[in-house]
């Protein structure tokens, strides 16, 4: 499926910001807007809500956790006990140091796994970008065009207006 | 013209535009390799010659190729180990903890010192698999089944705790430095031309297109993944310690350790990312980036551990004499007056003594100075795991086994050949990914710059374009409307 899109380059994040703050006050809905590197303030402006990976994070964290004692109780007190340095089986002050390391491991990698299946991050030969520059230099609003809804010329005095260096029109293909 | 804040410096000098960033970045991605990374590229890779010649020699003919003896059964190999882990915790402290504290200062050394990290543990895992003799059964160490070999694997072992920490700091900081790369690949993948570089970079950035979204996400992740390694970089070194200082070894039975090994962690790193950092600011014409502040700063970071490392040296001594147990005072003693003493004198004149230079202020901001610095404290740090574990061994409790240790020339070959192994590493990670986070460097560039293009008010459209229609202008460079905020 083919969308079109208006795209918006912005030079500088400040004048992006009031921008999506602009648009959105006269109504027209954002696709999307990339940029070079994380602005502040942007989720704010665009509405985006906070992300709730922190309370995946804590669960990854807290499987970790009881995976790791479960493992050291149930091989070291259960499944072969052994006698060491005349201890107790299951002595937990010396499991702590392991089970620390597997909340670690289990909560990055847990995390990090949740972070690339969310955002769709997977290894691609060809990546479709709406305009290279937005890794380099250029902010780009990207505003959906719907045949009979949105008109390009208007759009694109309303983005020049509110500081957009180019307008210009990309098709993309939903892959 | 640019206005400095009177308060803080640029972090980013030379009036740089956000593309002037990825073009200084991507210059030496893109560029055919150079004469000097070549010919760097040789020494290291004929020093990775003799690590593989001395692997060999230990694998074909057993751990008898090294100088090891009854008495002194750890030596080098540890003492390397303990001395790569080292190194590799200035890069997580850059970029985890330094992170948690917005110290944006970090943002240009971040890439490369984290870099660091992962290739210094590799070297550092390279000594304990040797040692075990037998690496073909390295997967002893794991809990696996009976019929794997051997039983459970003892949980109250801290040998068996270092396995779990290492191989977690491993994984954990090459995920946390690989998500920092996407944003930086795909910057590469957008100006790529040939055939090979696009698609190769396009594999890497993951379908990275800097959508809000995606910044948010990712932003959220960094943070998270920060929390996490703060404690784990802590905890690595506390458990390396606690090979030592579990065991009933006069000199090593010190519940001074943890902490201790920690700040000489951070010590050493830090010298180790100066020594990087001064040659690659130069190499690659990253001066703007890498700024004498930097360098300051870390200097001043390497004063204070380096610091608390003395301290430690001292009260290790107090404590052996004011806890009146014979054996500990010997150990001491011999340390610094016995045959090893020349190995102690080097560790204290170079760890202590050597970074109080930094008090002075034409020292911190000296590139030869600093360099020379931190080569010194990088030998330092390695006596004092030398010394920590030659000397505690080589006279214990009993006068008959006492020993000296002499390396055997396959010990050296092993140690020169890991550094040959690291530079191998960074040079090939110099090359073909960006030495310096592009993303985040951007994020920085107005920091500390006065009147930078901020937007003054929805009203006024035609101020609004402005800033838009000057092209060329440095992004941080003044513009002619107010700042309100």
């Amino acid at each position: 499926m083919t969308k079109r899109f208006a795209l918006g380059i912005f030079d500088d994040e400040d004048v992006l910001l009031h921008a999506i703050e602009n648009i959105r006050t006269a109504g027209v809905k954002i696709h999307d807007v990339f940029t070079p590197f994380p602005v502040h303030g942007i989720d704010d402006a665009l509405g985006i809500e906070r992300s709730r990976l922190p309370i995946a994070a804590f669960f990854f964290g807290l499987c970790g956790t009881s995976f790791a004692l479960w493992m050291q109780i149930y091989m070291l007190g259960f499944d072969w006990p052994m006698i060491i340095g005349g201890k107790p089986n299951i002595s937990l002050p010396a499991f702590i140091p392991i089970t620390f390391e597997l909340t670690v491991l289990f909560c990055a990698f847990g995390m990090v796994i949740t972070f690339f299946t969310i955002t769709k991050m997977y290894p691609k030969l060809k990546v479709n970008v709406m305009d290279k520059r937005a890794t380099d230099d250029k902010f780009v609003m990207a505003i959906e065009l719907k045949d009979g809804e949105t008109n390009l010329s208007n759009l694109s005095q309303l983005l020049r207006d509110n500081g957009a260096s180019e307008v210009n029109e990309k098709e993309m293909t939903k892959n | 013209m640019q206005h400095v804040s009177p308060v803080r410096e640029p972090l980013v000098t030379g009036g740089k535009t956000y593309h002037d960033i990825t073009q200084d970045v991507c210059r030496q991605v893109e560029a055919k390799p150079n004469i000097r990374w070549m010919a760097a590229l040789s020494v290291a890779l004929i020093l990775l010659g003799v690590f593989i010649y001395s692997v060999y020699r230990t694998l074909w003919y057993g751990i008898g190729e090294w100088g090891l003896n009854k008495t002194v059964g750890w030596a080098w190999d540890i003492t390397n180990f303990v001395w790569w882990v080292g190194i590799g915790h200035a890069g997580t402290l850059i970029s985890a903890v330094l992170l948690l504290f917005r110290q944006k200062w970090r943002s240009s050394i971040n890439r490369a010192a984290e870099a660091m990290t992962i290739f210094a543990v590799i070297c550092a895992a390279m000594f304990p698999v040797l040692h075990m003799g037998r690496p073909w059964l390295a997967y002893f160490v794991f809990p696996l089944q009976n019929t794997f070999g051997s039983l459970w694997p003892n949980f109250n072992s801290p040998l068996l705790w270092d396995v779990f920490a290492i191989s977690t700091y491993f994984s954990v900081s090459l995920v946390f430095w690989y998500i920092g790369l996407i944003p930086d690949f795909a910057t590469i993948r957008d100006r790529a031309t040939g055939p090979i570089a696009k698609r190769a970079y396009a594999l890497l950035s993951m379908n990275w297109t800097g959508s809000a979204k995606a910044w948010s996400r990712y932003e959220t992740v960094s943070l998270i993944l920060a929390g996490v390694a703060t404690p784990l970089v802590l905890s690595v070194h506390t458990i390396v310690s606690m090979d030592f200082a579990t065991s009933v070894e006069p000199g090593w039975h010190t519940t001074i350790f943890p902490p201790y090994f920690v700040a000489g962690a951070i010590f050493s790193g830090f010298a180790m990312v100066l020594t990087l950092m001064l040659v690659t600011r130069v190499v690659f014409k990253l001066e703007d980036y890498i700024t004498l502040e930097h360098i300051a700063l870390m200097n001043k970071i390497m004063m204070i551990t380096g610091s608390i490392v003395g301290v430690a040296y001292i009260t290790e001594f107090f404590i052996a004499w004011y806890s009146q147990v014979e054996y500990e005072q010997y150990a001491f003693l011999n340390r610094a007056t016995g045959p090893y003493w020349w190995a102690y004198a080097t560790m204290m004149s170079c760890n202590v003594i050597s970074p109080q230079v930094v008090w002075f202020r034409k020292v911190r901001y000296s590139i030869p100075l600093t360099f020379a610095l931190s080569i010194v404290v990088n030998i330092g740090m390695w006596f004092e795991r030398f010394v920590i574990i030659v000397t505690s061994l080589h006279r214990d409790y009993l006068p008959s086994s006492w020993a000296m240790f002499s390396p055997s020339i396959i010990d050296i070959g092993i140690y020169v050949g890991t550094i040959g192994l690291f530079f191998t590493l960074f040079l090939l990670f110099a090359k073909f990914f960006p030495v310096i986070n592009m993303a985040e460097v951007k994020t920085i560039l107005k920091y500390g710059v006065d009147n930078g293009p901020t937007y003054t008010g929805v009203h006024t459209h035609a101020h609004v374009a402005e800033p838009a229609t000057v092209h060329g202008v440095p992004a941080s460079a003044p513009v002619n409307y107010n700042k309100h905020d």
